[in-house]
C-alpha cells in the first residue's frame, strides 16, 4: 500500500508515491536520487541526514515521508546559489575557505544545521556554535575548523542580507 | 588555466566542491540496475556451537533470492580470511593461526560473527527473512577480558590454542634490563588498562558486488582504504578469482581511521554471492551493525616498571602486556600490539635497556586491529604515564625529568635498543615550543582561579615519537609481514600538458587530491587545476598498498616524486632533440625546458605535444608518449614526534573533566599544505581526547554482549567537548624521504591520551591519586574522589 504525497522540494513542486513506513532520508536517497543527505547511524545521533522542513532543521532519518505532505523541504542539493550552477551558499564557501570538512560524509548535515543556526541567531558566538552542533558528529575534523567555518559563514550570511 | 601552486602553500581543496554540494560518491550512493539487497545474520551470542541452520522459513519468505551459510562456502571450496602478519615467539615458534571463515563454521566466537547472508529483492524483505532463519546455537561461556582468558579454566575459543594465547611475543634484552633493575636507585611501577575503542568513521561500511557473465569479471565497490590489497587477498586467497577478473573500487570513503583498512568477510561473501545469484547485490551496514563488526582498536592490560638512577636518569624499562585480539586474527591484528608497540617503547628518551613481553590473546569479542595510531598510542600512553609516576615518586619536576632523559637533537640518527633507528628529530625543541605556546608559566594563576570556584585544575605533558610510513619491505618481511609496503604512482602527461596521476594510496578525508596535485604542480610547473589525482580503483590504478599508518605522503608521495622526476628526464631528452642541444645542457625550471645559457626553450606543453604528435621527434632513440611510473620502497620508517600539553578542570561535585586548553607542537617533517596538516592534527587530537575522556567499548563479561553497541551508549566527542586547540609544527626534515616528509595523520591521536590523563592525575594528585584509567568519565572520577576523601580504613 502506498500513499501519494505532494511537497515542495528544493523549490520545485514534487509528488511521489511512498510506502507509509518510508523515512524521509530513504525517500530522498532511494526514490529521488538525492544522495547528498547521508545516513550515518540508526539512533538519530549523528546528524548526517539533517534537512530543513518548513525552514527548520530536522533529522530526516527520524521523520516519516507522509509527514512531508504539503511541506517545504530543503536538502543539501538545494542549498547552493543559482540552480544548476556551481555557485555555492555563503556557508558552503566558508566551510571550503576554513577547511571545515575532511571526508565530507557529515558535511551536508553539518551545513544544514549551520545554516539553520545562523538564520536563527545572526550574532552567533563560539559557544553557541559548539552547543548548536551537538547533534552533528564529525569524526575527522576535531570540530575546530567547523566552528570557525560556521562563524565565518554566519558573518557572510549577515553581510549578504545587509546588501 | 590556473596557477602553479607549490609545496608549502594552502590551496583550497579540490575535493571540497563535490562534498559541500552533496555530490560525493560514496558506496551507498551507487546504484546498479537490477540490484538485490543483502543482509547479514549475525550471532547474538559471544560463544556458541553452531549446531545447525534451518533455512526453509527464510527461503520461503517473500522476495528472498538466496540464503547462504558457512556450509555453502565450504561446499564451494572457499578459503578463510587471511592474516597479513605472522609473528613468532622468542624461540621462533609461529603464532597460532586458526582459520577465520567468512561465514561461521562450527562455532561462533563473538557477538556479530557472521552466520548467514540473505539476499532478497529489497532490504526490508531480507531483514524480514533474517528474522525467520532458524539457527540452533548451543551457548557456551564467553570470555571477553584478557586476564580472564588466560586463566587455566577459562573457556577455550579454539581447541588447538591452549589458554587462548595466540603468541607469547617478546622484544629487547631481558638480561640487560634485569641487571639494570638490580642497580636502580628507584623503580616506578604502574598497572594500566588501554581501553578498547570503536573507530566510528561517520560513513558506515558498505559494499556492492556485481558479476558480468559476458566477460567473467567481478566488480566490488567497497568502503576500503586499500582496494588493491582487497583484490589481492580476496582474489588470490579467499575466492580464487584471477586478479585480472576482479575489479575492486573504493570511491569516496567517509572516514577510515584504520577501521576500513582490513579485508572483511562481508566483501568476500557479497562478491561470491553476486555470481551465485547472477545479480548485483548491495549491503550497507547500520551503525549498530558496525559496532559489532568493524574491527575494534587498543584493548591492552599492562604492567610496567621503570628503573632510574638517583638523578632520575632512566636505566631500563620493562613492560608486560596482555593484548586482546578478539575472536579471530584480523588482517593486521597480531602486528599491532607487537611490532608497532614494542619498538616505540623507547619514546624520545635515551633509556639504554628495554624489554617487552606481549601475550596476544583470543577472546569472545570483535577482532581487534589497527585503529588510528595503532600500537603507538598504547606505547606512548604507558611510557608517558610511568614517567609522570616516577617524577612524582622521586620529587622531580615532570618537565625536568623529561629533559634529563631526552635524546638531544645532535644525537640523531639515534639507535634505540628496540630495533628502530630514528633518523631525525628534536624533542627538546618541540617541548620548548609547547611550553611557551601553552603559557605554562602562568598555570599557577589559572589553577588558583579554578580553586576559587571549587574546581581542580591540572596540567599534563606527553612527549612522543611514532614510526610512520610503513616500512621498508625487507624489514617488514623480517617482522612477519606477508606483503610489501612500497607504493606506486603513474604520471600521465596528456598531449595538451594536463596531468593525470594514478596513485596506489587512498583518500578518506586527508586531502590527497590537493596535496598530491601540489607536488605535481610544484615539480612540473603545471597549473594546479590541470592536475587530476586518481586512486581507489584497481582497473584505473596500476597497483598500490593504500592509505594507513601515515604512509600516503611519505611513501606514496615519494613514488609520485620519483615518477615526476622520470617525466622530467624524458622531457629533457625530447627537448634536447627539438632544441638541437646536448641533453646535459637542458635545464628544466618553472615548466620550461631550456638550453643552459641561451634563450632557446620549449614549454612543458610543447614537449608533451611533441611526445604525442611525433612528427619531429627522436623516434630512433625515444618512444613516443609521456607517461612514467615509479614504485618506491622506503629505506626506513619515518619518525614524527612532538609534545602535547593538556590542561583540564575537574569538578569535584560531579567528577566531570573539562578540557580547557590544549597545545600541540609536532614534528611532521616537511609540510606540503599547512592548512591540511593543521586539520589532520586537530582531528587526531580529538580522537585521542575521545579515548582519554569518553570512549569505551564495554562487554558484558558472562554473555559477551557488547553493551556500548550504538551511538547512544558509546560516547563520541562532540563540538562542545572541545576548546580551541593551539597546534603548531616544529619540523626537522626526514633524511631519507625525497621531500623530507614524515607523516601527520596519527600524531594527534598518539600524543593526546597521555597528555589528558596526565593532566587529570595532576589535578587530583593532592588527593593522593596516582593513576586514572581511561576513559576518565565523570562516574570514574566521582568514585575516585569519593574513595580519596574517605578515611583509609573505610571498608
Amino acid at each position: 500500500m502506498t500513499v501519494q504525497i505532494s511537497f515542495t522540494l528544493n523549490g520545485r513542486p514534487t509528488t511521489v508515491e511512498v510506502e507509509p513506513a518510508t523515512l524521509v532520508a530513504e525517500l530522498l536517497r532511494e526514490q529521488l536520487n538525492l544522495t547528498g543527505t547521508h545516513i550515518g547511524c540508526d539512533t538519530s545521533q549523528c546528524g548526517a541526514c539533517v534537512v530543513h522542513l518548513n525552514g527548520l532543521p530536522v533529522k530526516s532519518c527520524t521523520l516519516l515521508a507522509p509527514a512531508l505532505d504539503g511541506a517545504t523541504l530543503l536538502t543539501i542539493e538545494g542549498l547552493q546559489g543559482a540552480p544548476g550552477s556551481n555557485q555555492m551558499h555563503p556557508m558552503q564557501e566558508a566551510f571550503r575557505e576554513h577547511h571545515g570538512l575532511q571526508c565530507g560524509f557529515c558535511t551536508p548535515g553539518m551545513l544544514m544545521t549551520a545554516v539553520a543556526l545562523a538564520t536563527e541567531k545572526p550574532d552567533l558566538t563560539e559557544a553557541d556554535v559548539r552547543h548548536g552542533l551537538e547533534g552533528n558528529i564529525c569524526r575527522c575534523t576535531g570540530y575546530q575548523n567547523i566552528v570557525v567555518s560556521v562563524l565565518a559563514g554566519a558573518a557572510a550570511m549577515n553581510a549578504a542580507k545587509g546588501e | 588555466m590556473g596557477n602553479v601552486i607549490g609545496i608549502g602553500a594552502s590551496p583550497k581543496r579540490k575535493e571540497d566542491q563535490r562534498f559541500l554540494t552533496g555530490r560525493g560518491n560514496y558506496v551507498s550512493d551507487i546504484k546498479r540496475p537490477g540490484t538485490a539487497a543483502g543482509v547479514f545474520v549475525r550471532s547474538p551470542h559471544g560463544h556458541a556451537v553452531l549446531r545447525g541452520i534451518d533455512k526453509s522459513a527464510a527461503l520461503a519468505s517473500p522476495g528472498v533470492i538466496a540464503v547462504l551459510t558457512g556450509d555453502d562456502a565450504k561446499a564451494d571450496g572457499l578459503g578463510s580470511l587471511p592474516c597479513g602478519w605472522g609473528i613468532s615467539d622468542a624461540k621462533g615458534v609461529p603464532m597460532k593461526e586458526p582459520p577465520f571463515p567468512m561465514l561461521a563454521q562450527g562455532k561462533v566466537r563473538f557477538v556479530g560473527d557472521m552466520v548467514a547472508f540473505i539476499i532478497a529483492e529489497t532490504p526490508e524483505q531480507a531483514n524480514a527473512a533474517a528474522e525467520l532463519l532458524a539457527v540452533d546455537y548451543e551457548v557456551l561461556h564467553s570470555v571477553v577480558g584478557v586476564l580472564e582468558a588466560i586463566r587455566p579454566n577459562a573457556p577455550q575459543l579454539f581447541d588447538d590454542v591452549p589458554n587462548n594465547i595466540c603468541c607469547d611475543w617478546e622484544l629487547g634484552d631481558k638480561a640487560a634490563v634485569e641487571s639494570a633493575f638490580r642497580k636502580a636507585a628507584h623503580v616506578a611501577k604502574l598497572s594500566l588498562v588501554n581501553n578498547r575503542l570503536i573507530g566510528n568513521p561517520m560513513e558506515p561500511r558498505a559494499a556492492i558486488a556485481e558479476y558480468e557473465p559476458g566477460t567473467d569479471r567481478f566488480t566490488l565497490w567497497t568502503t576500503s582504504q586499500f582496494p588493491h590489497v582487497v583484490r589481492f587477498l580476496m582474489g588470490a586467497l579467499v575466492l580464487n578469482i584471477p586478479q585480472h577478473k576482479l575489479r575492486v573500487v573504493a570511491p569516496d570513503v567517509g572516514g577510515g581511521f584504520g577501521v576500513k583498512q582490513f579485508h572483511y568477510g562481508e566483501e568476500a561473501v557479497i562478491t561470491w554471492a553476486a555470481k551465485r545469484v547472477m545479480r548485483p547485490i548491495k549491503w550497507v551496514a547500520s551503525r549498530s551493525e558496525g559496532y559489532v563488526s568493524d574491527r575494534h582498536g587498543r584493548d591492552h592490560v599492562t604492567e610496567a616498571e621503570l628503573a632510574l638512577d638517583e638523578t632520575g636518569k632512566f636505566l631500563a624499562f620493562r613492560v608486560n602486556t596482555l593484548a586482546n585480539m578478539g575472536g579471530y586474527l584480523s588482517t593486521f591484528g597480531p602486528n599491532i600490539p607487537t611490532n608497532l608497540y614494542g619498538p616505540l617503547l623507547g619514546g624520545v628518551y635515551t633509556t639504554p635497556a628495554i624489554y617487552c613481553n606481549v601475550k596476544v590473546v583470543f577472546t569472545n569479542t570483535v577482532p581487534v586491529d589497527a585503529y588510528r595510531g595503532a600500537g603507538r598510542p598504547e606505547a606512548t600512553f604507558v611510557l608517558e604515564r610511568i614517567v609522570d609516576v616516577a617524577a612524582a615518586e622521586m620529587g622531580i619536576d615532570r618537565v625536568e625529568i623529561r629533559r634529563r632523559n631526552m635524546i638531544p637533537k645532535e644525537a640523531y640518527p639515534y639507535q634505540t635498543p628496540v630495533l628502530v633507528q630514528y633518523d631525525s628529530g628534536d624533542p627538546m625543541g618541540c617541548l620548548d615550543g609547547a611550553l611557551a605556546a601553552a603559557d605554562v608559566k602562568s598555570f599557577g594563576i589559572r589553577k588558583a582561579a579554578s580553586a576559587s570556584k571549587g574546581k581542580f585544575r591540572g596540567l599534563g605533558y606527553s612527549t612522543y615519537v611514532e614510526a610512520c610510513g610503513l616500512a621498508p619491505s625487507r624489514f617488514a618481511g623480517r617482522l612477519g609481514a606477508r606483503g610489501g609496503l612500497y607504493e606506486s604512482a603513474t604520471v600521465r602527461v596528456h598531449p595538451t600538458g594536463q596531468v593525470t596521476v594514478m596513485i596506489g594510496t587512498h583518500n578518506h578525508g586527508q586531502g590527497h587530491e590537493t596535496t598530491f596535485a601540489q607536488i605535481v604542480s610544484d615539480k612540473l610547473g603545471v597549473a594546479f587545476d590541470n592536475v587530476d589525482i586518481v586512486f581507489g580503483d584497481t582497473d584505473r590504478v596500476q597497483f598500490g598498498m593504500g592509505t594507513y599508518g601515515s604512509r600516503s605522503l611519505v611513501v606514496g608521495g615519494a613514488a609520485l616524486s620519483k615518477a615526476t622526476d622520470k617525466v622530467i628526464a624524458k622531457g629533457k631528452k625530447i627537448a634536447s632533440h627539438l632544441l638541437e642541444a646536448a641533453e646535459v645542457d637542458i635545464q628544466f625550471e618553472a615548466g620550461k625546458f631550456s638550453v643552459a645559457g641561451t634563450d632557446r626553450m620549449k614549454t612543458f606543453e610543447e614537449i608533451a605535444g611533441a611526445a604525442y604528435v611525433p612528427h619531429n621527434y627522436p623516434l630512433e632513440v625515444l618512444e613516443p608518449g609521456l607517461e612514467e611510473q615509479a614504485y618506491y620502497d622506503p629505506v626506513n620508517f619515518t619518525y614524527p614526534g612532538g609534545c602535547h600539553i593538556a590542561e583540564v578542570e575537574v569538578d569535584p561535585e560531579t567528577g566531570t573533566v573539562t578540557l580547557v586548553n590544549y597545545t600541540a607542537v609536532d614534528d611532521v617533517g616537511t609540510v606540503i599544505n599547512p592548512m591540511i596538516v593543521e586539520g589532520q592534527l586537530h582531528g587526531g587530537i580529538v580522537q585521542g581526547v575521545g579515548q582519554a575522556l569518553f570512549e569505551n567499548a564495554v562487554y558484558d563479561e558472562s554473555s559477551g554482549q557488547l553493551l556500548s553497541g550504538s551511538l547512544m551508549d558509546y560516547c563520541m566527542p562532540r563540538a562542545d567537548h572541545m576548546p580551541m586547540m593551539k597546534v603548531a609544527t616544529h619540523s626537522t626534515l626526514c633524511t631519507h624521504t625525497p621531500m623530507g616528509v614524515k607523516g601527520c595523520g596519527e600524531v594527534g591521536t598518539i600524543g593526546s591520551p597521555a597528555a589528558v590523563i596526565n593532566a587529570v592525575v595532576d589535578a587530583l594528585s593532592h588527593l593522593g591519586v596516582t593513576h586514572v584509567d581511561m576513559p576518565a568519565t565523570p562516574n570514574r572520577i566521582w568514585r575516585l574522589l569519593q574513595n580519596a576523601s574517605l578515611p583509609v580504613a573505610a571498608e
